[in-house]
């Protein structure tokens, strides 16, 4: 175990630069230590300007997301050991503006997620009194997998076609869409139809599958976009052979 | 929201990278999806022959004579061979994607993708198999 | 062009099933083993007959049709994506599409006319 171990820190102060620079800190290893347990103790002790993101510090609000060595990780369950000797990079995530360090904004996925509407749609709900929708266990089966995500954004930073096409919907939107279509409580697969069959939607996604590698929470949404082809070619048949069948 | 801020005092200027057009050389992952997206050329090449051998057929025995002289030509060996390893690799790559695009529910539960993966897979030897088969009764 | 979108999709994997399940086959017979003699090619006469069968003209024309348009979908979104060609979309896409449905005609017109 080394006694100390170096984070080399994309910086971008826009007062004072127009391009992102990068500044190296040295401090004493501890093999217990996430990414961003290095980063706070910099800004506690060496550097109080340098800025990021962060929340729960246990993986389960998808605030700390950046690239490390490259790969886009949330810095709270990224170990230092396992980047030794170091020095490790520590950048801001990909294919978003840059407004600081190390924080992004995330407006277009916001506004991309609202599109997609992602809550149940009812044609009529139930009074509260008249109990409870029911569901069994295989039909939460097909949607637990896309319910996991936690926006973290790893995916639309590791997707080449968002960096080459911004308004590609995504990945986690396509995701999420799919969590509530498959959900048996939902009556809206139709409307989000609409959206994701737009150009910008599903048919952007070209199965690179990087997605699903960087995703922590294992919520695989190559699959989820994969799937939702099938089903919006197999909807788009059906219209067209029964152009009155009632769907 | 729109896509071009207007950047004020309070509103410092965002960094927006531009991608490269090499942006596909700069991983692995990526690189390995170019290729296999490269492999379509491969595949379209083997259509287009097996048209110009159809033709041939059409036309007599001399121009299918001539197809096959053709095929036995150094040129020809070559791009073949390259060409089979990427039409392999596309079909690799093919069945290692679909049960990821396919899922199938039996009984309430997701067949496992094992499965799906073995199915494709005894479908390639039965069909390959099949073909052989016809084509070597002579 | 959006509103075929998934018709193109459902072309594409199509014609990716039929070259991953049939093509590593045939093209080992007819590009290698054949030319290099490892097996006997069939002679024309025997492939001649074999095409006389309606059921081999249709298995031909899925075989060369439908991995041709697996090529111009695929492709379209190489040049797109990977080479950034933007302001080219919409003649890449002609082209594409465009060869694939010149290569489905020239097979249906000689798979029609077998004597």
């Amino acid at each position: 175990m080394p006694s100390s171990v170096a984070l080399t820190v994309a910086r971008y102060r826009p007062e004072m630069e127009s391009e992102p620079t990068f500044q190296t800190y040295e401090f004493p290893f501890r093999k217990d230590w996430v990414v961003l347990d290095a980063l706070n103790h910099v800004k506690d002790s060496l550097d109080g300007s340098l800025s990021f993101r962060w929340s729960c510090r246990m993986g389960v609000c998808g605030s700390c997301g950046m690239k490390v060595n490259g790969i886009p990780k949330l810095t709270c369950a990224t170990f230092l050991s396992d980047y030794l000797p170091g020095p490790i990079r520590v950048e801001p995530l990909d294919y978003f503006p840059v407004m600081r360090d190390l924080v992004v904004d995330l407006t277009d996925f916001m506004r991309k997620l609202k599109q997609v509407k992602p809550w149940i749609i009812r044609k009529e709900e139930k009074a509260p009194g008249d109990g409870e929708y029911l569901q069994t266990p295989d039909q939460l089966d097909t949607y637990k997998q896309f319910s996991m995500c936690i926006n973290c954004m790893l995916c639309y930073s590791a997707c080449p076609i968002y960096g080459l096409e911004p308004s590609f919907i995504g990945p986690a939107a396509i995701a999420l869409a799919q969590r509530y279509n498959m959900d048996s409580r939902d009556e809206g697969a139709a409307e989000r139809l609409k959206i994701l069959s737009e150009h910008d939607g599903i048919w952007q996604c070209t199965f690179v599958g990087e997605c699903t590698k960087v995703c922590p929470k294992h919520v695989d949404p190559a699959g989820a976009i994969q799937q939702y082809k099938l089903t919006g070619a197999t909807n788009w048949v059906k219209s067209l052979l029964l152009p009155w069948g009632a769907r | 929201m729109s896509a071009e801020p207007h950047y004020t005092l309070y509103h410092p200027r965002w960094y927006r990278r531009r991608v490269s057009v090499w942006w596909w050389l700069q991983k692995r992952s990526y690189t390995g999806f170019v290729l296999r997206e490269l492999t379509s050329v491969f595949v379209a090449f083997f259509a287009v022959v097996y048209l110009w051998q159809l033709r041939a057929l059409t036309q007599g025995p001399e121009a299918y004579e001539q197809f096959l002289a053709r095929l036995t030509t150094p040129l020809f060996l070559a791009l073949d061979t390259v060409a089979f390893l990427f039409v392999l690799f596309h079909a690799i790559t093919w069945f290692n994607l679909t049960p990821k695009a396919m899922v199938v529910r039996w009984r309430g539960k997701r067949v496992p993708d094992w499965l799906i993966l073995g199915l494709n897979y005894a479908a390639w030897l039965v069909l390959s198999a099949a073909v052989a088969f016809v084509l070597l009764r002579e | 062009m959006e509103r075929i979108t998934p018709l193109l999709w459902l072309l594409f994997s199509a014609g990716g099933t039929v070259a991953a399940l049939l093509f590593p086959i045939h093209f080992f017979l007819t590009g290698l083993a054949f030319p290099l003699g490892w097996l006997e090619a069939p002679s024309y006469e025997f492939l001649h007959r074999l095409l006389t069968h309606l059921v081999t003209r249709l298995y031909l024309f899925i075989l060369i049709s439908l991995p041709l348009f697996h090529w111009a979908h695929r492709f379209r979104y190489t040049l797109y994506d990977g080479l950034q060609l933007k302001h080219l979309t919409v003649l890449i896409a002609v082209l594409c599409y465009g060869a694939a449905l010149v290569g489905t005609a020239m097979t249906a017109y000689l798979l029609w006319d077998i004597s």
